[in-house]
């Protein structure tokens, strides 16, 4: 028989986290990224997840808009260019493409192939209701594998007994 | 570093229960690793394409692949890869196919 103490992974550790909930609200590449690398990244580690997208984030399952999302240039201390700059027109484009062409080289997927493969993982993947009505959006223009259109509060009922993660 | 005895053989596994040498690895260890971890046994057909897709991309490249890659190459679909190994296919499947944890983000 197999000892099974060398394999500390066999033991459910209490500490453990076993349920995310993952709300991306904003629309630009850097913001929208962060969400999906983290949905699923827990599903990779067996962890039960979920995603919410709401307002700006919604252009993440928006089929026309999901692989036309834009670096953030005005506002973005992090870039380290001058605001001004940032505001001059082709200089976002140009960024995204810069970003892009990085996350390509690293062998990450686009955001359109990335929110397929999370719902293939088994993640839930929400548009949230005001938004989409506020922004007057279709359910069919949002992709095919969305597994619904919610309310806040059905957003805290799935996400009962786990952990929420607001980007 | 603990050793383990898997189908009968002593091997050297690190602090998390890694293979420390990829090649002492046994098939019949993996059906051994199956149980300890909850993979139902017998492994099926998928799983087996799995494992030893892993352990081919490990030895090539020195590294396990990503869920992603697994599921553009190794014929296994990514839906399929959680439903083959529910815990978390890229780490879990690691496990079972004796080779290092992969490191990646996606």
């Amino acid at each position: 028989m197999t000892d099974t103490a060398v394999f500390p992974e066999t033991k459910e550790t209490e500490d453990a986290i076993k349920k995310v909930s993952i709300i991306v609200s904003k629309g630009s590449l850097e913001e929208i990224y962060p969400g999906l690398i983290m949905a699923n990244g827990a599903r990779a580690e067996g962890i039960e997840a979920n995603l919410f997208f709401t307002f700006f984030g919604l252009d993440a399952i928006h089929k026309e808009r999901q692989d036309h999302v834009k670096v953030a240039t005005v506002g973005n201390p992090g870039l380290h260019i001058p605001t001004w700059a940032g505001g001059l027109p082709g200089v976002s484009a140009l960024m995204t493409k810069y970003m892009e062409h990085q996350i390509e080289e690293l062998d990450f997927p686009g955001i359109a192939e990335f929110v397929e493969m999370i719902s293939d993982t088994g993640a839930g993947v929400y548009a949230c209701l005001a938004s989409v009505d506020l922004f007057g959006i279709e359910e069919g223009e949002m992709v095919d594998f969305l597994d619904g259109v919610i309310t806040v509060g059905e957003f805290y009922e799935m996400a009962a007994g786990g952990q929420i993660i607001f980007t | 570093m603990p050793n383990a005895v898997l189908a009968g053989i002593e091997v050297e596994v690190n602090d998390e229960g890694f293979f420390e040498d990829p090649t002492q690895w046994t098939e019949e260890m993996a059906t051994e690793l199956a149980d300890i971890y909850g993979v139902p046994t017998p492994l099926t057909d998928q799983h087996w394409t799995v494992l030893h897709f892993m352990r081919q991309e490990f030895f090539e490249k020195g590294t396990g692949p990503t869920v992603r890659k697994l599921g553009k190459t190794s014929g296994v679909t990514v839906k399929e890869l959680y439903q083959l190994f529910p815990k978390g296919p890229a780490k879990l499947a690691a496990r079972v196919a004796g080779i290092p944890k992969p490191r990646g983000c996606i």
